[in-house]
Parts: structure tokens; sequence; C-alpha cells
């Protein structure tokens, strides 16, 4: 009889830039205080990338932490898929930067572009891949430097958001590990949320705006706090557990009034909910992977405890992730 | 006072933090109870749990008292 296969986590990693831009160094460049900031998205610092620091710089050395935790040989990796909205070149993918970097050869490297749920869609894809035999160890990270892409005279978007990288190496395993992942999309509500030129839909102006992130938030707000509960649930019916059952919630951090919004529906306390958007701010793809190294290496999560990872982010895309750690 | 609007007006209290007596029928939720732009859409989330219905964007937008808030349900339910 053939043993099931699972995803488990053996090594986290994350990392922050060491430049720290507080909420009241942000009051000097546009017109807003740290209250209203603190009051509406519960942030008070975010970490800046340095003048020619990348996505890359960010994901290796979050990458080289997971690694030394995992305690496994960098060449035994054989999947490196890397969530990123903020590549550091259009082509070769980050992914491809990052095996370089790591001097290792020949297995699939590439990027995973779902915003703000990219690291859940990366989490999906990884497993896919160690549940087939495909792959026997995966390296997923989350990494962004959506400093490059903010319009820092636009006080309603500049405030939201930070740098930063976080890794997380999956060996197959007959041990539990991710019990299910649970992606989806909707294109239609593209712009509500999104940066209006690319390399290909080419800007029509000079205005940093149209190459900047551009969102409707009470409308996203909504959409979220909406989506995140249904996809619980959702994940929980997969298999067959209840709110109860959950020890820790790790969701994406964009806003602390949707992290409670969501966690108040599930029935969840502060203490089992993993915050760091205060310290963080969003950092897309890479605010779950941080949050769950952050808890991991200070004993909060423990071994065999039961977490819930989830999403949501521009596309719209959202998803999640129910583990056994 | 209807049972709708008794009903509208605990969860206006819950979700503002504010006392019962300040929300009068006219009291604007921004300028009269300190709601933010995030309490009012988390308020139009309440609304609509509690009375399981849509409120969709351009509606909600004209909420912004308890008489208002009253009228959309009672006209919509």
């Amino acid at each position: 009889m053939n043993t099931k296969i699972y995803s488990r986590i053996i090594g986290t990693g994350g990392y922050l830039p060491e430049k720290i831009l507080t909420n009241a160094d942000l009051e000097k460049m546009v017109d807003t205080n740290d209250e209203w900031i603190r009051e509406r998205t519960g942030i008070q610092q975010r970490h800046i990338a340095a003048e020619g620091q990348t996505t890359c710089d960010l994901a290796e050395q979050a990458t080289l932490k997971a690694l030394e935790m995992s305690g496994i040989d960098v060449s035994t990796i054989d999947l490196i898929i890397v969530a990123t909205t903020t590549p550091d070149k259009i082509f070769p993918s980050t992914a491809c930067l990052l095996q370089a970097r790591l001097n290792i050869h020949g297995c699939p490297a590439f990027d995973v572009q779902a915003v703000c749920s990219g690291f859940v869609y990366g989490l999906s894809v990884a497993d896919q891949f160690i549940k087939t035999g495909m792959s026997k160890r995966a390296l997923v990270v989350g990494a962004e430097t959506l400093s490059r892409i903010t319009d820092w005279s636009d006080r309603n978007t500049c405030v939201l958001f930070g740098d930063g990288a976080g890794a997380v190496i999956l060996e197959a395993s007959a041990h539990e590990g991710i019990l299910s992942t649970h992606i989806h999309a909707d294109g239609q509500y593209e712009e509500l949320l999104h940066v209006p030129s690319g390399p290909s839909k080419l800007p029509q102006t000079d205005s940093v705006a149209e190459r900047s992130m551009q969102m409707k938030g009470n409308e996203v707000f909504k959409m979220a706090v909406n989506t995140l509960s249904r996809i619980a649930s959702e994940t929980l019916d997969a298999n067959g557990m209840q709110k109860e059952d959950i020890d820790w919630l790790v969701p994406h951090q964009a806003n602390l009034r949707i992290i409670k919004g969501t966690a108040k529906k599930l029935k969840l306390t502060d203490d089992q909910t993993v915050i760091t958007v205060h310290k963080h701010a969003n950092t897309s793809s890479a605010s779950i992977p941080l949050a769950l190294d952050e808890a991991i290496r200070d004993g909060r999560i423990q071994r065999d405890q039961l977490l819930l990872l989830e999403a949501f982010g521009g596309g719209f895309t959202w998803g999640s992730a129910l583990i056994r750690y | 006072m209807s049972d709708i609007e008794e009903r509208v007006k605990k969860i206006v209290v819950e979700q503002l933090g504010v006392e019962e007596n300040q929300v009068t029928a006219d009291a604007s939720f921004v300028d009269d109870l300190g709601a933010d732009s995030l309490d009012t859409v988390e308020l139009v989330m309440a609304l609509e749990e509690e009375f399981d219905c849509e409120i969709p964007d351009e509606e909600a937008e004209n909420i912004s008292t308890l008489a208002q808030a009253t009228a959309y349900v009672e006209a919509n339910l």
C-alpha cells in the first residue's frame, strides 16, 4: 500500500531591510499623521530596501536562514518558486536569479504572480509537485520591494506598504504537513487594486501614479473581510474540521482591522493570531512567510499544531492553506 | 421605534462604540459619532449580516444616519 505523501515544512526564514520608516517619518513626507495611520491600519512602521537592494537580495537572505534552520544541503532542493509582484527584472524570473545565487543548477525555477496571495499560490503549486512525486524538496519564497511601485506622494497608499522576504522549505514526508490548499481568482475586479501600467501596457503619461499601486480602499476592505471569512469555512469544511481545531491563524498582513475582523469570525483570540502588520506593514507575498517564521522562531507555533494561512490580494486573488506544522 | 430601527441602532452602538442616547435618528455617523471611512464600511457589513441582504456600494454611500439606514433596510428587506 502506498503511503500518502505530504509537504512538510522543515525550515523557515525571514529578512527585512535595515532601514525603518516610521509613521513620524511619513508625517514629514505627506499630509498624514501617526494616529490616523494606526487607527485605520494598525501600522506603526515599515522596512524599506536600501538603494540598489533588490527583491532577489531579500529573497536570498530569507532563503539562507530557512536553509540554516532546515539543516539540509542546498543542492538537494529540486524546485524553486518565488512569489513576487516586484521582480528584479522583466526576465529572467527572480526564481532563476535566486537559483544562481544559491549556486544550484538544473532544478525548475519560476515566479508566481498573484500579488498578496502569491505565497499561498506558490505553496499550493509546490504542494502539488510534492504530492505527485515531481519534487522532494521545494523552496517557496515570498519577496517584495513594494517601495519601488509606491507613489510616495499619495498619502492614501504610501503609508500601507513595506519591503521584505520570507522563505519556506518543504519536504516530501509520510508525516502530516500541508493538509489542503485552496486558491481562487476573479479578474473582474482588476481596477480596484492595481498598477495601471506595465512592460506591455506602457504608461501614457509621465505621472508616477500610473506606475504605482492604486487602490480603492473601502471596496477592497469589504471584499477582503467577506472573502477571507468564506475561504476559512471552505478550508475547514474540506478537511472536516471546526473553527475550534485551529491553533494559529497566520493571515496576510494588510490591515489590522481586516485581520481582527477575520479572527473574530473564526472565534480566534488575538493570542491565536500571528500579527506583524504593526512592524512590517503590508509586504504583499512576503507577509505570510515572514509572520510564520517569526512565530516559529519565537516558539509560539509548535510542531503538530494546526495552522490556517490565508490571503487576499490584487486580481482579485485569494487563497488558504491548512497545515499541520 | 420600530423593531428594525431597534436592531439597526443596536448595530450602530456596537460598531461605533458609542452610547445608545447618542444615536439619534439624524446624528451623522461620521460628523457626530466619530466614525472613520472603515467604520462606515464595517457598519454596512454588519447590517448586511444582520438583515441577510447585500447593500451595493453606491447605496451604502447614502447611508450616513440611523434614519437613512433604517429606511434602506425597510425598503429593501
